[in-house]
């Protein structure tokens, strides 16, 4: 895991040069799929084609290897690394090779293979310009679709013209890319064999798709007389017609370009004449095209994927990066931190578990937050937090369990005894929260004393640098117990969920809630319900989570049949609801929570929209607020109907667009985390501090949105519904 | 027909690639004012099947020797099919050597049948399956110049062409 002092140094010296090329991709991704009609079809078509591959990939890596010795190549089933790597160098010593030129890809990274050609004396040359930069910098990735994202135009410049001691040095992009191009063409018309990835394979007929700009991978297979390719066995789709969807999203999701320049569709070994680049004589054309063409198709841990229902969808990744860069986390760190031996971004906790092991996965998978932004950008629909979390249960159960003695009281959930006790803690802030409004305002106190405060600092790992949350005496379910309801002839009548910070710390926004509620003329009840288990899950306590999830259905079901919609504030809470639950309950249990819940300003839209009187709620004249909205509301399409009932109340809206505001639950209350957290959360600072925005009121719906809104700012942030009431 | 042909003249015209468009007769007057000396070529009777249609009129040295290719600055080659929406060009891998024409030059001079665009991405796939399906050959979808960020901004010109036009060749004339 890096350390504070490690994300420090990184968000230093990487941290620039990440966050503007991350945001740069995940703008451009936003504005291309933008131009796609049907880009949600387009998405369900890809995910459909690897559910259907990757279930028959027996019986298509059977047809893909009839195909290519048809065709006239060889394919190679490697089980792991050390198999691949000495398949490739007998590959390269047969042909008495003593360079081979490289096209970017990432199995070849896992693979090693570079290492494992040069120890064979072979001169390795990477043809990927980032990647060149890398080998010549002697660096790993950083990102898997632009590997040298971390590297400015300036340190590229520093290390071509000390390494290379030009006539001229080096300064401009332009300068940089031509240099590269000549050193390496004539690399590339030197070499005798051609190694590349693939990013797709047709089983029908052994072609292969890659997917690139700089046509160094075209000139690799074109100038050499063997082309080695290295593809992991999850690369194969049934036919060339099936790769549509793909080459229509994998540059869109990824660097945000409609298509890269080069998509080649190769059915090696192919056709181009085998040239002698001296020969100044014989036409091209009658130069004999007979390649050599091998295919390595690399296992390494995939079949046990295939076979693991959590891990199984891993498989699916295209590897186009969206997961990257729509990261609020990755776009500070990039992939030195969030990252393992390969793979980097939100999905990488999946590769690395499933191919290296948990011991890998564990080193970063803690930087992912659960916020959910990756979701609706992956092309093919992958839950990568559901991932990260069932990766982390499993990283929480292989450690060794915290002293018991510590824990018992603040952790009663038998199940959960692997997770380390920081985990623990926030897992189980229920009961935290239960103590804390029991024994508030005196907790309240206790809390902010140094002794607690070190004890915290020390044992949780909570960083001293922060608020801790106040803890009100009276819950919001005290507080209803005693009122009767105010509406006489009820329109709707609802359940308003007391979820655990709205009950214990919000407890204003949850009587704002009910105020509101009852003003559009529903009746509200707000029984005692269990906390979601939102808690536990973020740290990977999938079982207590499961725990929590079934008692809050129980506890709502009754209401439910009784016609009582559902209404949550807290969106964290509410994501619950519509999203994780579907892994936890029966479908059926499950169907009817979603299906009867909503968002408490979705549910006033609703209430709008069907006739409810909006003169019921309070307006401003000339009003103006800025709204940051909840990283998994937005990803459930929430955030339109809070602007559009603020804007109904009079209200002119400024939205953030940053992807999260850096709090993500208790990720930002962690030691090792702060600064990670605090410079996510300067990119909100900054939107919310421009001309025209600065005065203006702050309102977010998430309760840590919140807090971290009043670090960054102090300008005390409300949620939406609190403008609402009368 | 016509508002394929005027959706990929907007796409090449986003990509920054102009398009002319000329009729047979006057193909190889166009050739040689959009390509810059040297120029090498293979003849678009590899593509097109059209042995009226090749560049021996022209000032393209065809079938050039791979020295001559490495010192030339264009090349030209046919293209199998346009695709409107994102103004792509899709280009043979042939035995003469369309790969090495197109893609180890400065300036990629492409020419296409005005009946080979298509406005779909997916029409274009479909189309390369069943080729493939039969040939068992290879393809490359091209769109735009060769392009890099990979040396801190944008940089037309990678390892490929950093300099792409087109010719839409029309029917009927
Ligand atoms: S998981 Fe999805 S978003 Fe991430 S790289 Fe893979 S395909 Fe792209």
């Amino acid at each position: 895991m890096a350390t504070a002092d490690e994300l420090r140094e990184l968000i230093r010296t990487e941290g620039a040069a990440v966050a503007t090329n991350t945001q740069a991709f995940n703008d451009g991704r936003y504005a291309s799929v933008a131009d796609l009609e049907d880009y949600e079809e387009l998405k369900r078509e890809a995910r459909a084609i690897k559910e259907d591959a990757i279930e028959r990939l027996p019986e298509l890596l059977e047809q893909l290897t009839t195909a290519v010795e048809e065709n006239g190549g060889t394919v190679y089933l490697a089980d792991d690394a050390a198999d691949a790597n000495d398949y490739v160098r007998s590959v390269v010593a047969d042909r008495n090779a003593n360079r081979v030129v490289k096209s970017k890809s990432m199995t070849s990274e896992e693979l090693e293979v570079n290492a494992a050609l040069e120890g064979a004396g072979v001169d390795v040359v990477e043809t990927d310009l980032g990647e060149w930069v890398l080998q010549v910098a002697d660096e790993a990735p950083s990102h898997i679709v632009a590997p040298a994202i971390h590297k400015s135009r300036d340190a590229i410049a520093a290390l071509f013209n000390e390494r290379f001691d030009p006539d001229e040095p080096l300064e401009t992009a332009e300068e940089l890319t031509r240099f590269a191009r000549e050193t390496l063409g004539e690399r590339i018309v030197d070499a005798e064999v051609g190694l590349t990835g693939a990013n797709f394979i047709a089983a029908e007929t052994g072609t292969m798709a890659l997917v690139t700009s700089e046509g160094n991978a075209r000139k690799s297979v074109a100038a050499t007389d063997t082309q080695i390719t290295v593809a992991g066995v999850e690369k194969v789709v049934p036919t060339v017609a099936d790769l549509q969807s793909f080459v229509e999203l994998i540059g869109r999701s990824g660097t945000g370009q409609d298509i890269t320049s080069y998509v080649s569709l190769l059915t090696p070994p192919v056709e181009t004449p085998v040239v002698d680049f001296e020969d100044d004589t014989t036409p091209i054309s009658e130069f004999e095209s007979d390649r050599e063409f091998h295919l390595v198709l690399v296992d390494n841990g995939r079949t046990e994927m295939r076979e693991d229902d959590h891990l199984r969808e891993t498989l699916y990744c295209i590897r186009c990066s969206a997961c990257s860069n729509s990261c609020a986390n990755f776009q500070s760190v990039g992939g030195h931190a969030f990252g393992g031996e390969t793979y980097s971004g939100g999905i990488a906790t999946g590769w690395e578990a499933g191919i290296e092991g948990l011991d890998v996965a564990a080193e970063f998978n803690d930087l992912c937050t659960g916020c959910t932004r990756c979701v609706n950008a992956c092309p093919v629909g992958i839950d990568i937090p559901w991932i990260n979390t069932v990766v982390r249960d499993r990283i929480n159960r292989e450690k060794d369990a915290p002293a018991d003695w510590l824990v018992d009281g603040l952790s009663p959930d038998e199940e959960d005894e692997g997770a380390p006790l920081q985990k623990r803690f926030f897992g189980n802030f229920e009961t935290v929260a239960k103590l804390g409004s029991a024994t508030a305002p005196v907790s309240n106190w206790l809390a902010d004393t140094t002794v607690s405060r070190q004890f915290m600092a020390r044992f949780l790992e909570i960083d001293p640098r922060r608020d801790l949350p106040a803890f009100e005496r009276e819950t919001l379910v005290d507080w209803f117990a005693d009122r009767e309801s105010t509406v006489a002839d009820p329109e709707r009548r609802a359940v308003l969920y007391p979820d655990l910070y709205t009950n214990h710390v919000q407890v204003d926004r949850g009587k704002a809630a009910v105020r509101v509620l009852e003003a559009l003329g529903v009746d509200v009840v707000v029984p005692p319900v269990p906390s979601s288990g939102r808690a536990p899950l973020s740290q990977g306590m999938v079982a207590t989570a499961t725990d929590h999830a079934g008692r809050v259905t129980e506890a709502l079901a009754p209401h439910i049949e009784d016609g009582r919609d559902i209404v949550v504030i807290e969106p964290s809470d509410y994501a619950m609801f519509q999203r994780e639950y579907e892994k936890l309950l029966d479908g059926a249990a499950f169907a009817e929570l979603a299906e009867n819940s909503y968002e408490i300003l979705e549910y006033v839209y609703g209430l709008l929209e069907n006739g409810a009187d909006a003169s019921a709620l309070a307006a401003t004249e000339d009003g103006a607020v800025a709204y940051h909205s909840h990283c998994q509301q937005r990803t459930l399409g929430l955030e339109p109907y809070t602007v559009a009932v603020l804007e109904e109340c009079g209200y002119d809206v400024a939205t953030s667009d940053v992807e999260c505001c850096g709090m993500a639950g208790s990720f930002g209350y962690k030691s090792e985390y702060y600064e990670l957290s605090m410079d996510v959360g300067d990119r909100l600072r900054e939107q919310f501090q421009t001309d025209g925005v600065r005065e203006q009121p702050v309102v977010a719906s998430g309760t840590s949105c919140l807090e971290q809104i009043d670090a960054l700012l102090e300008r005390q942030p409300r949620h939406p519904v609190e403008l609402l009431i009368t | 027909m016509a508002a394929t042909i005027s959706t990929f003249a907007s796409s090449l015209d986003d990509l920054g690639i102009p398009v002319t468009r000329t009729d047979a007769s006057s193909l190889d007057e166009r050739i040689d004012e959009l390509v810059a000396q040297p120029a090498v070529g293979v003849s678009l009777s590899d593509t097109f099947d059209d042995p009226s249609l090749s560049l021996a009129q022209t000032t393209v040295e065809i079938d050039p020797t791979p020295a001559s290719l490495r010192e030339a600055t264009t090349g030209v080659t046919g293209a199998r099919l346009g695709i409107g929406e994102y103004g792509s060009l899709v280009l043979r891998m042939t035995d003469r050597g369309s790969e090495l024409v197109s893609l180890f030059v400065d300036r990629h001079v492409a020419v296409v049948r005005e009946s080979d665009i298509v406005s779909e991405m997916k029409t274009a796939v479909d189309a390369l399956d069943d080729e493939i399906g039969r040939t068992r050959g290879s393809a490359i979808i091209a769109t735009g110049p060769s392009a890099t960020a990979d040396m801190g901004a944008l940089v037309r010109g990678a390892h490929g062409p950093r300099d792409v036009r087109v010719l839409v060749l029309e029917e009927g004339a």
